[in-house]
């Protein structure tokens, strides 16, 4: 074990498996001598060469087209797009064509890629630097969608993600790249696809969220427990499948439960999660299920204060949580 | 009777022998006639729906015919039946694509016809969004060029698909990586009812290669020797690491857009029965009767065999088994 930054933990996993199978590359835009406007490449051209780090035209369809072709000969891409918001040029390749592979082909030809990208708000990003996309891929069967919270799931998910043999969209959330560090595992480090991880055990409320709204859900529920309110938090890790048993189960364990995402309200992912509780666990709930995303805007903006607005925080989570420990 | 005699070895010159050459126009006919086969079919209630391929039986049976289909791939289009028998499919596999059968190879009865795809036969699985399959075929030559194989990869699509945004895309990207890959654009000078001039601005589709840093060449389409002559010359540079071609052919879709289009709207008669006189097949026809290589005890032999071929292949295929309805629920991940 190793304490790192989620960003070098991503790294890791990339440059482990390209050491170990040479079938694995990545390409994007600046992911070469600038090693990722983020830096989650950094160094890798130096030891794997420019064809299996590459740079390519800014394109993203044609990153993501190209990288379907390559996994449909036998290769294993991981294709960078720069910023989650400039995926939609991609959509189409990415829904008409990786998610329907096997299926339309009838098991015959299969996609096995990883396209990787960094979303989420809170750092000036505005409003195309800043969304969550998530909602708009987890309706469709064929894709696996990935977001981790801990540098060890960044590691052991992406691992996973490179040997599935289906198309996962891996999300990393641009504000943890520096600030989550955490102890990872220093060899070959799998966390299987579809599984949630219960984070904190509690007794009193149950909270159901993903990617940094796991560290401020983990912030409150220390505030709270101070109040005396036990709160029990599960990660979901994987919102493409989504550990079903896991979000029953703790939902059961309270019988009250917040549902927590970054992305606006409105057909978001926590609908389906409390759609899910309601069709499994609606007699042993005690309170109505409450669900807490960002506000009903085309995305946020660039002002600072109108930046805070937006996003929420451990404060806003804890005022939630309160509120449903006291129904 | 003989013709110019520098004309009747064309065939030759291009290291084609008599049998090849027949070949050649075997697979055209069978394309046009499994594509006859296949209105009937839908005319008769049988079938819901078809997209043909008439017309352009000939450019694709040249280009495929280029290709080696044991080592090179192709990513065709939904039009591309003279491609996919070229590459090894037969009438049956097609007809049990048409009726949708569970033993389809193409999709188990999942794709609406025309949407080929076959990994024993090279044919890379397509999908209705036009365009799409470019940048797939860039990144199978992508993957020759890194494992360091020679395969060379055929991507087709017609001359309105060209405006997508992922033609320009897998061209360029193509271009910028040298890959071994053609760009086959079958200009059949409709994209659905909206003519040529409305699609582009510029004379030709393969103008548009220049833009790319690689050749645009234009062929007549109808020629299909001229066209199998392009394709060599591309596939060769590809091998060569001289990166990819954009060949246009140059042809006309003698049949609607599919069985649910009516082209009389936007079209005449005329127009359609001057380009049936120049069809490719006929033209080809022409050829290898002046070059005394096609009798016409041959041409009934070779018809009456596709006849019986297609009537055993539709048979089969409408008494094939369905896929069972629950099937629906496979193959959406691995196992």
């Amino acid at each position: 074990m190793t304490v790192k930054l989620y960003i070098d933990a991503i790294r890791d996993a990339m440059v482990q498996e390209m050491r170990s199978d040479p079938s694995v590359f990545v390409l994007g835009e600046d992911i070469g001598l600038r090693g990722g406007v983020f830096r989650v490449t950094q160094g890798m051209i130096e030891e794997f060469g420019e064809q299996r780090v590459m740079d390519t035209p800014l394109a993203e369809s044609g990153i993501v087209g190209v990288a379907i072709g390559a996994a449909a000969m036998g290769l294993k891409p991981i294709a960078e797009i720069q910023f989650v918001d400039f995926i939609l040029p991609a959509v189409n390749q990415i829904i008409s064509e990786a998610a329907k592979m096997r299926y339309r082909s009838n098991d015959d030809w299969t996609c096995p890629m990883v396209i990787r990208a960094p979303f989420g708000g809170g750092v000036h990003g505005a409003l195309y630097h800043s969304q969550s996309l998530e909602a708009m891929f987890y309706h469709i069967p064929g894709l696996k969608v990935v977001i981790p919270s801990t540098a060890a799931d960044a590691k052991g998910l992406l691992t996973a993600a490179i040997r599935d043999p289906d198309p996962v969209l891996f999300f990393e959330h641009k504000g943890m790249y520096r600030s989550i560090r955490d102890d990872v595992p220093d060899g070959e480090h799998v966390v299987p696809i579809g599984q949630a991880a219960v984070r904190r055990v509690g007794t009193d409320i149950t909270v159901i969220t993903y990617g940094l709204m796991v560290h401020y859900a983990m912030q409150a529920a220390d505030e709270l427990e101070k109040e005396g309110i036990s709160t029990h938090i599960l990660d979901l890790r994987s919102i493409l499948p989504l550990d079903k048993q896991a979000i029953v189960d703790s939902a059961k364990k309270t019988g009250k439960v917040l549902v927590v995402h970054e992305d606006n309200k409105t057909g978001g992912v926590g609908g389906e999660i409390s759609a899910i509780i309601a069709e499994e666990a609606l007699f042993d709930l005690d309170a109505p299920i409450v669900r807490l995303g960002g506000p009903d805007v085309p995305a946020m903006a660039f002002n600072a204060s109108m930046e805070r607005f937006y996003m929420l925080n451990p404060a806003k989570i804890a005022d939630s949580m309160r509120a449903l420990a006291a129904f | 009777m003989k013709g110019d005699t520098k004309l009747l070895s064309r065939h030759q010159e291009l290291g084609l022998t008599d049998d090849q050459v027949l070949r050649m126009y075997e697979l055209m006919l069978s394309a046009r006639m499994v594509d006859e086969r296949m209105w009937l079919l839908n005319r008769s209630g049988k079938i819901p729906f078809v997209v043909s391929c008439q017309g352009q039986e000939g450019p694709q049976v040249a280009a495929a015919f280029a290709m080696d289909p044991s080592v090179d791939y192709a990513a065709p289009y939904y039009r591309d039946l003279g491609v996919v028998l070229a590459f090894g499919q037969t009438p049956r596999d097609v007809f049990l694509h048409m009726f949708a059968r569970a033993e389809d190879p193409n999709s188990g009865g999942r794709q609406m016809p025309g949407h080929y795809g076959s990994k024993k036969h090279h044919i890379l699985s397509g999908s209705s969004p036009v365009s799409t399959q470019i940048p797939h075929a860039v990144g199978m030559a992508l993957a020759a060029k890194m494992r360091g194989e020679s395969f060379v990869t055929y991507v087709s699509f017609g001359e309105g698909s060209s405006n997508q945004g992922d033609f320009h895309e897998g061209c360029n990207f193509a271009g910028v990586h040298k890959l071994p890959v053609i760009f086959f654009c079958e200009n059949n000078r409709y994209a659905i009812s909206v003519p040529l001039q409305k699609q582009v601005a510029c004379e030709h589709v393969a103008d548009r290669a220049i833009g790319y840093g690689f050749p645009g060449v234009v062929v007549d389409g109808n020629d299909v020797l001229e066209v199998y002559r392009v394709m060599k010359d591309a596939i060769l540079r590809a091998r060569n690491g001289q990166g990819p071609t954009l060949i246009e052919a140059m042809t006309y879709r003698l049949t609607p857009h599919s069985s649910d289009d009516d082209d009389r709207v936007y079209r005449t008669k005329e127009e359609v029965d001057e380009a049936k006189r120049n069809d490719a097949i006929a033209v080809f026809r022409t050829y290898l009767q002046n070059a005394g290589i096609l009798t016409e005890q041959r041409e009934t032999s070779i018809k009456n065999k596709l006849v019986e071929q297609i009537n055993e292949a539709t048979e089969y295929a409408q008494n094939a088994i369905d896929p069972s309805p629950e099937s629906t629920l496979l193959h959406v991940y691995a196992n």
